[in-house]
């Protein structure tokens, strides 16, 4: 089959009495690089699972290229999974481990016995063809001088890039990663997140990509899944997860240091009152009602009429600095993102006033509202919207 | 410090008497072997003999009764009893191990509570199955109760629980059926486990007396312990050398299987790591 969409509809499963996913649906386009991020325990692996047919799901259905697949075992779907523990096979070559989904797919029952199988009609063709195959994806994984040694004797990313060559050799409707580089270190993590965005550009390859890492899933996917709990909360494109994110949940899941979330009251007018001062930021809603304003800590900037903030601690992280500031009246600490240079002139114990370029508001139940800047916002408000 | 060194003296002291209480009738047996018959029951005991006689003893223990036959029906029954244990308890244990299925729970208790019932208990109803099959005085007779280990099970069942899930999970998602999979996936990563089960198996079925003798009649078809147990009657317990000779033949396979045995067993344990 060629390269083919996924999608899952209404997918639920449990285990015993928890509810591992709740009405999970999700679309990977032909050739989409669809990025699912959670934190452990989420079901993200369960999902991957039942699409790849190695559990079954309670409710709900699998289709692959539109076709229903969920009744077909796991060989039939011509799906292909890298797994977190790569799950080589310890006592075959690196040459056998790749060998072995072409063998088991284009070779018949008698042409794959041992011995025999050399002298039954039409194998040897069939193995010469399996062979350059397995030659043609090894080259640009760097894996022909390491054909014939074991898994054992090979480095965490090489065993990485072998897992992903025994996927890849089958060429796939679609491939499932389950956090394929959470066992590399970090620069190795760093050039195997560029190799498989390579491998997917080159093969316009359909990529379920589970992960919890959001860097991971931010840089790599053309769209990403936020769940949670068993439940997918966004589907959206990196950016616009970060920018426009639905829920409070999104928002501080995605984006490190996280978003500061802050309950704020809107006044009479609509305008938001946060730790006692009212922002030019304006929703709709009654007056009183609470809500809770996000605000991104590159988006806090320092500057006059701002929110009195004092500062606890500053966290250097080279050409940026994060400011652990406390805001009166707000419990949680306040993280505020900026230049070195200006967090050069402070110092713990002192007040800052810090002005948000940008307010994101949520109802108290975690829900997205509608917030736009106040058309009577000051100039210089204005100016730090620009 | 002292007492450190003078405990593990003691201990040493007290395993060697062990050792040396185990080893002394098989030295003895060797010895024997060796002899003529007047300086076997001479009174004071020589570890070797003045006037070696080994070669009429051997030769005596090969020529007197079909002895080269009963070894190798021996190595006949214990290599088929394994061919036919491991074919039966490698898909049994993966089904136990990695296979999710209404019953599994108790199907392993069964193993469990399996794993305690003496072999003589079923000999009888096994003797007139035997006989209702007509199969009393062939290989068959021998062989077939025993294709069947509880043991080997329980054993393969737990080295199989250390092989990771993924592994498995990938070799579904590589084309290969669950038969495929215990032979091409499971079985090398238990290679260790099952040449130290293989061992154990034959130092048991080699040395089985209780069934072969309920089973078969014929000395054509009479295995090692049998032949030794025939010889005596024979012989009327007169003639020890040969009879030393033969025990001594027949013994030192089982010597060789138990040091094969502790090896492989060193390298199951040390294996076990599949990683
Ligand atoms: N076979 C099983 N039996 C019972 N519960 C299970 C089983 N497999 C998974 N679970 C439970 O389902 C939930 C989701 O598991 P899953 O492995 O899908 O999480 P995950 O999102 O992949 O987490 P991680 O990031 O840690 O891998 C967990 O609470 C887990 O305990
Ligand atoms: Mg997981």
């Amino acid at each position: 089959m060629a390269v083919a969409s996924v999608d899952l509809i209404g997918i639920g499963k449990r285990f015993g009495a928890t509810e591992v996913l709740q009405d999970v649906t999700l679309r990977a386009a032909d050739g989409e690089f669809l990025a699912i991020l959670g934190a452990s325990g989420c079901g993200k692996s369960t999902l991957l699972r039942i699409l790849a047919g190695l559990e079954g799901a309670d409710r709900g259905q699998v289709r692959l290229g539109g076709e229903e697949v969920g009744h077909l075992r796991p060989k039939a779907r011509d799906l292909a999974m890298v797994f977190q523990s790569y799950a080589l096979y310890p006592y075959m070559t690196v040459r056998q481990n790749i060998t072995l989904p072409l063998q088991m797919r284009r070779l018949s029952a008698l042409q794959r016995l041992p011995l025999l199988g050399r002298l039954a009609p039409g194998g040897r063709a069939l193995r010469a063809g399996i062979t350059a195959d397995v030659d043609a994806v090894a080259g640009p994984l760097q894996l022909s001088a390491l054909m014939e040694r074991r898994p054992a004797q090979l480095s965490g990313g090489q065993r990485q890039r072998v897992a992903l060559g025994r996927a890849m050799v089958r060429q796939p409707a679609a491939f499932l990663m389950d956090e394929p580089l959470s066992n590399l270190d970090a620069k190795l993590r760093v050039e195997a997140r560029a190799e498989i965005v390579a491998m997917q550009r080159r093969l316009s390859a359909t990529i379920l990509y589970v992960t919890h890492d959001q860097v991971e899933a931010m840089t790599m996917a053309d769209r990403v899944a936020v769940m949670q709990a068993g439940r997918v909360l966004q589907v959206a494109p990196p950016q616009h997860l970060y920018d426009e994110p639905a829920s409070i949940d999104v928002a501080r899941f995605v984006g490190s240091p996280p978003m500061n979330i802050i309950p704020a009251l809107l006044d009479e007018t609509g305008m938001v009152e946060l730790a006692g001062h009212v922002l030019p930021w304006h929703a709709q809603g009654r007056a009183g009602a609470r809500v809770m304003a996000g605000i991104r800590p590159e988006s806090l900037v320092p500057r006059p009429g701002g929110l009195p903030a004092t500062l606890k601690r500053v966290e250097r992280l080279g050409a940026e600095a994060v400011l652990h500031c406390a805001l009166p009246g707000v419990e949680d600490t306040v993280l505020a993102r900026v230049e070195t240079a200006i967090a050069n002139g402070l110092s713990p114990g002192g007040t800052i006033p810090l002005m948000p370029r940008r307010v994101l508001l949520f109802q108290e139940a975690g829900l997205r509202m509608e917030c736009r800047p106040h058309p009577a916002a000051t100039p210089a408000m204005e100016g730090a919207l620009g | 410090m002292v007492d450190r060194l003078l405990g593990t003296l003691l201990r040493h002291l007290v395993l060697l008497a062990g050792a040396a209480l185990m080893l002394t009738p098989f030295v003895i047996m060797v010895s024997l072997s060796l002899k003529p018959p007047g300086e076997i029951f001479a009174p004071e005991f020589r570890l070797l003999p003045e006037q070696w006689h080994a070669v009429e003893n051997y030769r005596e223990a090969f020529t007197r009764v079909p002895l080269a036959r009963f070894l190798i029906n021996g190595l006949i029954v214990t290599a088929s009893i394994f061919a036919a244990q491991a074919a039966t308890a490698l898909p049994i244990a993966y089904a136990l191990a990695k296979l999710r299925w209404r019953g599994r729970q108790a199907a392993f208790a069964l193993v469990l509570l399996a794993l305690l019932i003496p072999p003589q208990v079923p000999a009888i109803p096994l003797y007139i199955a035997m006989w209702k099959l007509d199969l009393l005085n062939t290989y068959a007779a021998i062989i077939l109760p025993s294709t069947i280990s509880v043991f080997g099970i329980f054993l393969m069942r737990q080295f199989f629980r250390t092989v990771p899930d993924d592994l498995i999970a990938a070799a579904r998602m590589d084309g290969l059926g669950e038969f495929a999979i215990v032979w091409r996936i499971m079985l090398p990563t238990a290679l260790p486990a099952l040449a130290a089960f293989g061992c154990l198996s034959f130092i048991w079925n080699w040395n089985e007396f209780f069934w072969p003798l309920i089973a078969v009649q014929e000395e054509r078809l009479m295995t090692p312990p049998l032949g030794i147990a025939f010889f005596n009657n024979a012989e009327a317990g007169t003639n020890w050398g040969p009879l030393m000779a033969a025990a001594t033949v027949t013994t030192a396979p089982l010597a060789l299987a138990f040091l094969l045995a502790s090896r492989a067993f060193v390298r199951g344990v040390t294996m076990t790591g599949v990683k």
